[in-house]
């Protein structure tokens, strides 16, 4: 895309391919990332219900990551979790591109 | 050889409401405004009569009406509608949402002034305001022109080089309501040259989903996008010519995108649009038989507005006046005098230029008033005014 002349963008900005929104990287827009303790949590799983962006990562019923491509930062997460076991670390300059 | 056709006595808005007929739209929004209402009353009709099988939506304004139409455009539908004046400019972040989702409208403009005061008479206020809204615009003299430009709109708008929306527009009351002859292809080949629309993207296609209407901005697609429409409308141009074409030996009337009368040897030319172009031929006419070389030259197509066409036919001209039925308050001058002068700018020769503003609100263009802007012209020629004035034609 970052290579098509106008002409090739698909005609009235159409998206003719479904389900590739995913492809879209909003991390770009963080400038605090979410870091987990996985000794202080209770896996009570509140920050994967909170998280705007499905960017809390469960696999088993377990939250094991965060999906740093797309979670923007609002802290949503670190505020709703009871067990005090998300804190909001500052991001370097490492941040995935913004598309 | 030119296709058999019937000869009928109507008006322009019934003209335009059979071309939308004979194009078979699935798809007709419809609200009412005047000079225009008697095309969505007339197409009403037809569906009530069951002679066309078109979805009539019958919506609140014009804002809902050119949203219904988008709507349906994006769903893969044929859609046309129609409106005047303040309807017009109801319709207006719609009109530009329609051509930059690349939607192959058709709409139907009487040409009214915009209020206020409220005047519900003919001049170009409404359809100049909308010229930078991408959609490509046609004017008719004419309740013929109105039929055929309607036609011709459908295959240019939906032509795969275009995709846009296109306007096909007619001064409100000369031509929409007066009784005009003109010939009516059948609808056998109306049908025929109109052919059928697939589109190339359908939202109602779910066997292959896609996204409309969607957000750019980061990353500078926008801006992409907005130049993809700007080659888009240039390139209209070529497919409007061939289109005209085919549908000139269809029917047997010329077409063609400026249209000159008088042009061969003319020393003195008024550039004319809409209705009063044949004002002027008379006028011209008249002078001629005096000895005076008065030309005409009627643009027909004005968005993507033809530069190269008029700078041709103007060339060896001595003084051009240009009339405008429209305003552009504090520029230079009317709408169409900024296009013209802008054409002349790259010529060797420029001829002189003066530019009227005319007739707005439906104020009356006698044939004196136009008699004075070639006198007038002559002067120039002669070096009694000076080139690039504007005048109020007739106002005291
Ligand atoms: S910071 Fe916000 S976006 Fe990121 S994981 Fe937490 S709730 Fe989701
Ligand atoms: S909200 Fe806190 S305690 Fe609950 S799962 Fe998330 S991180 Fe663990």
């Amino acid at each position: 895309m970052d290579e098509w002349t106008s002409d090739e963008f698909p005609r009235g900005a159409t998206i003719p391919v479904a389900g590739n929104s995913c492809e879209y990287v909003t991390g770009g827009w963080r400038s605090e990332r979410p870091v987990r303790d996985d000794a202080k949590c209770t896996q009570c799983l509140l920050c994967w219900v909170f998280c705007p962006d499905t960017s809390v990562k469960v696999a088993d019923e377990k939250v094991y990551d965060f999906d740093y491509d797309h979670c923007k930062g609002c802290g949503i997460c670190a505020h709703e979790c009871p067990a005090d076991a998300i804190e909001m670390v500052p991001e370097g300059c490492e941040l995935p591109g913004v598309k | 050889m030119a296709v058999e056709q019937k000869t009928v006595a109507t008006t322009g808005n019934i003209m335009v409401a059979e071309a939308m007929r004979q194009s078979a739209p699935d798809v007709m929004a419809a609200y009412p405004i005047t000079p225009q209402t008697t095309i969505v009353e007339e197409y009403a009709k037809y569906v009530a009569q069951g002679r066309v099988h078109t979805e009539y939506v019958t919506v609140e304004s014009e804002h809902s009406a050119m949203s219904a139409c988008i709507g349906a455009s994006a769903a893969g539908a044929r859609v046309m509608t129609a409106t005047s004046s303040q309807g017009l400019a109801y319709m207006w972040e719609q009109l530009h949402i329609a051509s930059g989702l690349r939607c192959p409208i058709v709409m139907a403009n009487a040409n009214r002034a915009l209020a206020a005061p409220i005047n519900i008479h003919c001049d170009h206020s409404d359809i100049m305001g909308a010229r930078d809204t991408g959609w490509v615009i046609y004017f008719a003299e004419t309740a013929q022109e109105a039929y055929d430009n309607t036609l011709m709109s459908v295959r240019v708008a939906e032509h795969p080089d275009v995709m846009l929306p296109v306007m096909t527009t007619l001064d409100g009351f000369i031509t929409t309501h007066t009784i005009d002859r003109a010939r009516l292809l059948s609808d056998e080949d109306a049908a025929k040259f109109v052919g059928t629309y697939t589109p190339e993207h359908a939202l109602l296609d779910t066997d292959n989903p896609t996204s409309h209407g969607n957000f750019a901005s980061l990353g500078g697609t926008y801006f992409e996008f907005k130049k993809a429409q700007r080659n888009a409308i240039d390139r209209s141009m070529e497919v409007i010519k061939n289109v005209g074409a085919e549908f000139a030996e269809l029917s047997g009337r010329p077409f063609d995108v400026v249209e000159g009368w008088g042009m061969d040897d003319a020393e003195y030319v008024i550039i004319a649009i809409g209705s009063t172009a044949g004002n002027c031929r008379h006028v011209a006419r008249e002078l001629r038989a005096k000895g005076v070389a008065a030309g005409v030259l009627k643009i027909r197509v004005f968005r993507p507005f033809p530069f190269t066409e008029v700078a041709e036919a103007i060339k060896g001209v001595k003084a051009v006046a240009v009339l405008d039925r429209s305003e552009s308050f504090g520029a230079e001058g009317g709408p169409v005098f900024l296009e013209v002068r802008s054409a002349l700018y790259d010529m060797e020769t420029r001829p002189l230029v003066i530019n009227y503003i005319y007739g707005l609100g439906g104020a009356d263009v006698k044939l004196e008033l136009i008699q004075q802007v070639y006198d007038d012209l002559v002067d120039l020629a002669d070096g009694v005014h000076e080139s690039g004035r504007l005048v109020y034609l007739g106002a005291r």
